[in-house]
């Protein structure tokens, strides 16, 4: 059997006919009791698991997924991996983020397709510049790599976006991040999954929480679908879901489920080699490797849980792609969908223990969780593994709706997550 | 296109209606307001899969109101205006 | 010559006006009514592009939208429209047609050689390698491999599309048999009726199928309900597809035209839905069944009686269900000599005249190159053949059911996914809902109009011959010899689901994922139900067990520009416009977006903006400058309760406010934060005006509503938002009051009928004016508000009496200058998401206040009482040194660390003071006045001294000058 993924074992594979590679990862049955269990199985869960046996040597770990892995937000984003943050806290969170993700197809011996094509954010006015300029010098202070982008830097990186004199978005410049760009969503989650389950963790699909096992004021495990499940250490990262969890767990968050709509065109050759968002349409825009535009936008505006698209938003974005790339306007959409987030105040995840002793969440993260999978595995798995806070996690407690120490990267950038 | 009902101007469009909140989130007065309560006021949210209570606001004429509706399949289960006057 | 146009027939096509187009460069010869598919087939081109991952050679597969091969570029600087589907697409006179994912062209493609490897690159190989040194190294040749289609960037568009609102009783989608009785049917029931189908004409399947229905041939009977339906004033509407159900039963349509005119998207909102939308043709597994000349069977008896084409000489049609038998035996008539293969050995009709049937006996393989030329039975047996026509079965199209959320049930005797449980408002008739002889489909549709409460008159009957819906479900078989393809244009095949299952990807959402399976434009139409029958075999488990894929819009794909509609350029997210523009422009305004509003930047025109800039600001504090600031908020509070009101709303105490008196302050949100600022005008008792700032007027008006109706009721206060109705026009500067002395405006303008912040009402012209002296410039000033469409003549008159006095006119970069030499913010550039009062310096609301106001317990928070909040400084640089960057932070080295200690939030040249001037928030800056910090922009670093952030005559003498 073939373990091992490089050039070579797939060239063997194919003397071989393909038929010596093992299951990404096996589907046992759920075993009564666990010494950690995460609830979810995208991204963030799936990480969670693979740290917690990677990091702390805990590896008797079971992922509950209640449909199939990686088939909520981590399968519906638009691929954007990027660092541009304000506050020094959130530059450590998605700048571990970022880190992990450079080494991550190494790491997890599959490939991820990490593509650093860059990403440049407009700037549609001098005011927008003047915040541009104040964001720049935060990153490059905080150490991230940032630049203040002129109007030619931009047509150098995205010579078909609309630079008329009539745009009605036109550029004074933008801020540029080259280490950014995009990964590929599924596999992301299947290399965690593949590398989680080599190191003992129990995936466990189709298996759905009904309500928590609590006993002296702890959470104790978990009654699912597939019978009851028991662990001193609970984590959930079920975005779009956290409210319901908490629910069944007894407390409220701050969040409300929004959906959060994306597309893509069909298929084209390479015509836009970049990540491109405007503040003024409110549209990032890429090129995926097999060539569809793959268009994102803003939330819809009406909470809810339906994983479903819809003409309004639809027709605003497509309306504000176009007028940023016109020649798109020669282009089809193929594929429209939706996913659901946790839409939290201050627009920054949390990170840390619930009301209810035992059961750590991670949540909130808005429209920009896939970006933060290897730190929010990293972070979930260190609080599961101690019971403590890693400093970057710290600011991103439960508590700091309390202290009002927010942490609003819009309120201090201008630019939403 | 979802269709809301206002209770002034009957089924319109959903992009004239601009969310408000949970319905019944009431807001403690005062200074001394334990500051985990305040915080709850301000941000704890019921969030329901399923049925929920919440405010609206219809842009076009300025009233707001109370719509229960369904968080998964969309449908319309109830608009009243606020203080009742207007029920639907 | 295997395939050809026959001398006479066809029922689209009209042959007195032929037309030419090109395709890979060379002449294609068609007519009026050819679809791109039916002329190159009528050329007899087999290889009409290639695969997107081998690179194989690929033919037209179909007749309609579920083609997954026969895509190509149209080009033209207008007309361009990548990977259009041949098969839908009229073929029109002079269109430029190119094959795509081809180089230099379908026949012969640089590509080619990727199929040899394809041993290596199997369903998902990038995730195994490509890892080092990493994948984007590799990435950029990959992606010039991927891609179908080409973006012609020199592409110009034709105008925005139309996007059209509709509403009917009834939709009916598909003008098929079911579609168009049911469309009779519900227009005889008294409803109104659209019906919408994707073909240029109507009558579906009758259009190729031989029947009759009530005793009359199809084509008659289709002609017939057709102009009864138009005849009633229903909306007919050919070449539309339906293409998504949304919330509420909207559905989105793209309608195509055949003049250039880009497509048209219609949101029709109607009470009930019919979807009569069909089935499509299933392929058969057989090795190599991709190859060129491997068609639908019922897309070749299509082109052969809409088109007059006949697909081949030596057909070789293979089957599992009846309804190949009516395809071979019009191809033998036709000409073409004909073997049929049928799966079943039992229950299969007779063989047709002049066709060799073959029962029992199933395709194993075909060969050829770049095209088939012979295909090989599960017993050995060889044929000959030039063209080979298969029936995989039928699968119902059941796209749009599923997006309404319809639950589908799977009918093992159907060998096909029908429709469930009825979703409201929507019912399934026809080919869709499982029906296969016309008998079925016209019981279906009663039933389906009397499911939509609607009673039903005389359903058609069919009186012609039927096929039955026998069927031997023929799925790709695990562990099958050769490469068999499933998914054709993202070539997926047998072994790459087999992999995917090895790899435990058996969740249908992975196979899809894994494999690509029924990703790629056609979005599986002909290949999702056999990948997951596969997967089923494989697992063991039932086809309904596997489950599908989630439908999802659209249907087919749809333009972007269609979406788009008109909202482009000036009628995207509009600019506000202040009633006096063109004077401004008149007057050599140039204009820029502020907060929403375009407003004049400066005068004096684009050469040397920043002289025009600087001399205006000068002026102004020299004589008296003129100011439009008619964007200003003005939103009338009133009511017993006002004072009440507004004391709740505001930041300060505002009910101790005279009648006729002015008092600046802030509006909070509930977090603590400075939302707006501004100055609150209390006319008389009862009545109040908000001056908000320009570009939040309509979230103040929101917040004031929302307050108003959940705290204080209907009865206690009124809110009346009167921006758009007044102009606001300032005069400010030492000689602002000479200056209004000149005119008369029916007041006494005496200091101590009219002190700073005070308000008085007199007239210009007959018209009511009120003035209100409140400064934004620090220096005397009096905003005079009039009704918008009569501010034109007193601005004339500001104008003209000004030049006595060297007034000037001021645009916003002057009027910033001057508010900032003065140390006065503006909400959200010199304050953030965080800014909470005490850090402008306003602490006494908090500390000495008694009500409730918005906001209050949000400033008492462990945040709130942090000592090193960024406060509002004024940031002095020596004098001769340039401004500071805006947007560059204080910075200091802590821990070993660069940290940020705040930013500059404004900085300006002041022309008056002869210096830079800037604010900033900086951290404990209140505290910290006189020292000196270091400022880093874009890497470099100088030093600035923090002060008091008013920088010009901070006793403000000059209010009262």
């Amino acid at each position: 059997m073939t373990r091992r993924y490089s050039a070579l074992s797939l060239f063997k594979e194919g003397l071989a006919g393909q038929t010596g590679w093992q299951p990404a990862w096996r589907s046992p049955e759920p075993k009564p009791s666990y010494d950690a269990i995460v609830i979810g199985g995208g991204g963030h869960g799936l990480a969670t698991a693979y740290y917690l046996a990677e990091n702390h040597n805990i590896s008797r770990v079971a992922v509950l997924e209640k449909g199939w892995i990686g088939g909520g937000n981590t399968g519906r984003n638009t691929t954007v991996v990027r660092s541009n943050y304000y506050y020094p806290e959130s530059v450590e969170l998605y700048g571990l983020a970022h880190r992990l993700y450079e080494g991550l197809s190494r790491d997890l011996n599959y490939n991820v397709m990490l593509s650093q094509r860059g990403m440049v954010n407009l700037c549609h006015s001098t005011a927008e510049m003047e915040v541009g300029a104040r964001t720049v010098n935060a990153m490059q202070i905080n150490g991230i790599d940032a630049e203040l982008f002129s109007p030619e830097d931009v047509r150098r990186v995205a010579p078909i976006y609309n630079f008329s004199a009539h745009a009605r978005f036109p550029v004074f410049g933008g801020i540029w991040q080259g280490r950014a760009g995009t990964a590929r969503h599924d596999a992301v989650a299947w290399g965690y999954a593949r590398a989680a389950n080599r190191l003992g963790v129990d995936i466990i699909q189709n298996c759905e929480i009904t309500d928590f096992i609590v006993e002296g004021g702890r959470c104790r495990g978990v009654h699912t679908t597939r019978g009851a499940i028991r662990a001193d250490r609970i984590g959930m990262a079920v975005a779009g879901h956290s409210s319901v969890l908490a629910a069944k767990a007894g407390f409220r968050l701050p969040i409300n489920s929004y959906a959060l709509q994306a597309c893509v065109s069909e298929p084209v050759k390479p015509i836009l080699d970049t990540v491109v968002l405007s503040p003024g349409t409110g549209v990032y825009v890429s090129q995926s490797d097999k060539g569809e535009i793959v268009i994102g936008g803003g939330l819809d505006r009406i909470p809810s849980y339906a994983q479903r698209g819809n003409l309004p938003t639809l027709e605003t974005v497509i309306a504000g792609l176009l007028e940023m790339f016109p020649i798109f306007g020669q282009l089809k959409l193929m594929r429209q969908w939706a996913g659901i987030v946790d839409v939290v105040p201050d627009s920054s995840p949390i990170i840390g223990e619930s009301p209810l002793p035992g059961l750590f969440l991670n949540c909130g993260w808005g429209t920009g969780g896939f970006k933060a999978i290897p730190a929010g595995g990293t972070l979930l798995a260190q609080l599961l593994a101690t019971g403590k806070h890693n400093d970057i996690s710290r600011p991103f407690d439960l508590d700091r709706f309390a202290s009002g120490r927010l942490i609003d990267e819009a309120a201090g950038s201008g630019i939403a997550h | 296109m979802q269709l809301f009902p206002c209770p002034f101007c009957g089924p319109r469009d959903e992009t004239e209606f601009h969310y408000g909140g949970d319905a019944g989130n009431a807001r403690p007065d005062g200074v001394d307001v334990p500051i985990e309560r305040w915080a709850d006021y301000l941000y704890l949210r019921t969030n329901p899969k399923g049925t929920a209570r919440e405010i609206w606001v219809h842009m076009n004429c300025g009233e707001f109101f109370v719509m229960e509706r369904d968080t998964v399949t969309h449908k319309v289960l109830s608009s009243t205006a606020l203080g009742g006057e207007h029920a639907a | 010559m295997t395939a050809s146009r026959l001398a006479t027939g066809g029922s689209a096509i009209d042959r007195s006006r032929p037309i030419r187009f090109s395709f890979d460069g060379a002449i294609v010869h068609g007519f009026a009514g050819d679809t791109i598919a039916s002329a190159l087939l009528a050329a007899d081109v087999a290889v009409v592009g290639r695969s997107f991952k081998y690179h194989r050679p690929r033919g037209i597969w179909g007749a309609g939208v579920e083609e997954p091969n026969a895509l190509v570029d149209i080009g033209g600087s207008v007309a361009a429209t990548p990977n259009t589907r041949a098969t839908t697409e009229a073929a029109r006179d002079g269109l430029v047609v190119k094959s795509i994912n081809a180089t230099p062209n379908a026949l012969s493609d640089r590509n080619a050689f990727l199929d040899r490897f394809s041993r290596f690159i199997p369903a998902a190989f990038y995730y195994k390698t490509f890892m080092w040194p990493d994948w984007h190294m590799f990435e950029p040749r990959i992606r010039a491999m991927a891609g179908l289609g080409k973006v012609d960037t020199g592409w110009t568009s034709p105008g925005p599309a139309d996007q059209i609102n509709h509403h009917c009783d009834v939709l009916v989608v598909g003008a098929g048999p079911a579609g168009l009785a049911a469309a009779r049917l519900a227009s005889g029931a008294g409803l109104t009726v659209t019906l919408v189908d994707d073909q240029p004409k109507p009558g579906g399947s009758l259009g190729h199928r031989t029947s009759e229905i009530d005793g009359k041939p199809a084509a008659l009977w289709v002609e017939e309900t057709v102009a009864e339906l138009a005849q009633a004033g229903h909306l007919i509407l050919p070449s539309t597809t339906a293409f998504g159900i949304y919330d509420h039963n909207l559905v989105g349509l793209n309608q195509r035209h055949r003049d250039g005119r880009p497509d048209t998207l219609w949101r029709v909102r109607p009470r009930q839905i019919v979807l009569a939308t069909g089935a499509i043709e299933r392929p058969l597994p057989f090795a190599n069944n991709d190859l060129p000349g491997i068609m639908s069977a019922d897309a070749a008896l299509a082109y052969l009686r809409r088109h007059a084409v006949l697909v081949g000489q030596r057909i070789v049609v293979a089957t599992n269900n009846d309804s190949g038998y009516e395809v071979a035996e019009a191809l033998a008539e036709a000409g073409a000599e004909v073997t049929l293969v049928d799966i079943r050995r039992d229950g299969a009709p007779t063989a047709p005249a002049n066709v060799r049937l073959i029962a029992g006996r199933s395709l194993a393989a075909a060969d050829g190159s770049l095209r088939v030329q012979a295909v090989t039975l599960d017993d050995g047996t060889r044929l000959d053949a030039d063209c080979v026509l298969v029936s995989g079965g039928w699968s119902p199209t059941i796209h749009l059911f599923g997006q309404a959320r319809g639950k589908l049930a799977w009918s093992e005797a159907r060998a096909a996914f029908l429709p469930g449980d009825p979703v409201d408002g929507i019912a399934v008739a026809g080919a869709a809902a499982g029906a296969v002889s016309l008998s079925e489909v016209f019981a279906g549709v009663g039933t389906a109009i009397a499911s939509l409460g609607q009673t039903t008159t005389a359903v058609p009957r069919s009186t012609g011959p039927e096929a039955t819906g026998g069927i031997l479900a023929a799925w790709p078989m695990p562990g099958s010899k050769g490469r068999i393809w499933i998914d054709y244009q993202n070539d997926v095949t047998v072994k790459d689901v087999e992999l995917a299952a090895r790899e435990n990807f058996v969740s249908v959402e992975h196979l899809k994922r894994y494999t690509t399976l029924g990703m790629a434009t056609d979005q599986g139409k002909t290949s999702n139900l056999p990948g997951l029958a596969l997967m089923a075999a494989i697992t063991g488990r039932t086809v309904p067990e596997v489950g599908t894929t989630t439908y999802r819009p659209p249907f087919t794909p749809v333009p972007l520009a269609s979406f788009a509609g008109a909202r482009g350029a000036e009628l995207m997210a509009p600019v506000r416009r202040l009633p006096l523009e063109s004077v401004h422009r008149a007057s050599g305004a140039v204009f820029q977006e502020y907060g929403g509003w375009l407003r004049p930047a400066h005068y004096g025109g684009n050469a040397d903006a920043e002289r025009s800039i600087a001399d205006e600001a000068r002026r102004a504090r020299q004589s008296v400058a003129l100011f439009d600031g008619s964007t200003l908020g003005k939103i009338e509070v009133i009511g017993p309760n006002a004072a009440e009101f507004v004391d709740f709303i505001y930041y300060n105490t505002m009910s101790t406010l005279k009648p006729g008196r002015c008092r600046y302050g802030f509006m909070l949100s509930e977090n603590g934060v400075v939302f707006d600022d501004g100055v609150l005008v209390r006319l008389d008792e009862h009545r109040f005006v908000v001056s908000c700032s320009s570009s939040h007027v309509a979230a103040v008006h929101a917040r004031l509503e929302e307050w108003r109706q959940d705290r204080f009721g209907r009865g206690a206060v009124y809110i009346h938002n009167a921006t758009a109705e007044m102009a606001t026009l300032t005069v400010s500067g030492p000689n602002a009051r000479k200056l209004l002395e000149t005119l008369d405006l029916g007041l006494s303008l005496d200091d101590a009928d009219l002190p700073h912040m005070a308000v008085s009402h007199g007239s210009y012209a007959g018209d009511e004016v009120r003035i209100a002296r409140v400064s934004f410039t620090g220096d005397r000033s009096y905003e005079i508000s009039i009704r918008a469409d009569r501010a034109e003549p007193l601005w004339a008159h500001l104008r003209h009496a000004g030049r006595a006095f060297d007034a000037v006119v001021i645009g916003l970069e002057a009027l910033m200058i001057l508010r900032a030499e003065k140390g006065f913010i503006v909400i959200g550039k010199d304050t953030d998401g965080t800014t909470l009062p005490q850090d402008l310096g306003v602490e006494g609301p908090r500390t000495k206040r008694q009500g409730e106001f918005v906001g209050r317990r949000s400033l008492f928070t462990d945040e709130a009482s942090r000592g090193d909040r960024l406060q509002l400084v004024g940031l002095t640089v020596p004098q001769g040194e340039a401004p500071l960057p805006t947007g560059a932070h204080g910075v200091r080295r802590s821990d070993g660390r660069l940290r940020s200690q705040g930013f500059v939030t404004s900085s300006y040249q002041s022309p008056t003071l002869g210096r830079a001037v800037a604010l900033g928030l900086i951290e404990r800056g209140a505290a910290r006045h006189g020292e000196t910090i270091d400022i880093q922009h874009l890497g470099k670093i100088r030093t600035a001294t923090i002060a008091p952030p008013c920088a010009f005559d901070p006793a403000g003498d000059r209010l009262h000058a």
